[in-house]
């Protein structure tokens, strides 16, 4: 495979990541958020959640792998894996290998939910409030095509609806009917089987 | 079907994905019949297992009687 195909590969898997990502966590909130309507059940936005994670993951790899085995870079694996290690732009390619290995993280842990219990998936889920950024600083720091027209268009559009989602999260309230009511009862129950 | 109700916070996909044995109470809280559920459903029931954000449901097996 020539060198070119390789380059645009990983330029194009990352933009698509980039859509996909921010996707990904939309989505997350909009299940928080317990969104619906006539025509959007609530488990499409669990299932989508799920699935266009998936497909990040892939184009992810797809990125990444390009990237290394291009011999033009000649990353090599050690960037890819260890944060801020590689010799080119350490500070930049260090946080896409961190947002990387955040979600992969988030997402094995997603997939062994039943065993790990539902809080400690929780507290691991709440670090793609640090894996986004990371990915987002990661294209404007070190992206090709950062600064062109195409791509800060989709950076806008990105940032803009997560920020969007991230708003309504704070401003809403809790969507369990019976949220106040039951926190005060966990509250006295593991007070009484606490000790 | 098995529901822990202390974990249950009325997210409500399980009856989206298995109305066939699961209603809403008026505050959205699931309503599961109660008794076995036919092979045939199966499928369905395990999906709104895996799909309850708080792991709230589980499926076990009931000694079929002879
Ligand atoms: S999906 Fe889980 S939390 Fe939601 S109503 Fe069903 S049992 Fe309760």
């Amino acid at each position: 495979m020539s060198d070119t195909v390789l380059w645009y590969t990983t330029r194009g898997a990352g933009a698509v990541s980039l859509v996909l990502l921010s996707a990904v966590v939309v989505l997350g909130v909009l299940s928080t958020l317990r969104f619906e309507s006539a025509s959007w059940p609530r488990f499409l936005t669990s299932a989508l959640h799920r699935n266009v994670a998936l497909t990040a993951i892939v184009f992810l790899a797809l990125h990444i792998v390009t990237a290394v085995v291009d011999p033009f870079t000649h990353l090599g694996w050690l960037a890819a894996i260890v944060p801020f290690s590689s010799y080119y732009r350490p500070l930049w390619l260090g946080f896409g290998t961190v947002a990387f290995e955040l979600l992969v993280a988030i997402s094995v842990t997603s997939l062994v939910r039943g065993a790990i219990g539902h809080a400690a998936w929780r507290g691991i889920h709440w670090l793609s409030y640090a894996s986004w950024p990371a990915a987002v600083l990661h294209g404007f720091g070190t992206g090709t095509d950062a600064w062109s027209a195409w791509m800060l268009v989709i950076d806008v559009v990105c940032i803009l609806a997560v920020l969007a989602a991230i708003c309504a999260r704070l401003l809403a309230r809790p969507p369990d009917p019976l949220a106040a009511d039951r926190a005060r009862f966990r509250d006295r129950v593991s007070r009484t089987i606490g000790r | 079907m098995w529901i822990d109700r202390t974990k249950c916070d009325a997210h409500r996909l399980c009856a989206e994905l298995f109305p066939e044995s699961i209603r809403l109470d008026d505050w959205g809280y699931p309503i599961i019949a109660s008794g076995p559920i036919p092979a045939s459903l199966l499928p369905h029931a395990q999906r709104a297992v895996d799909s309850c954000p708080v792991l709230a449901l589980a499926l076990r097996r009931v000694a079929r009687r002879a």
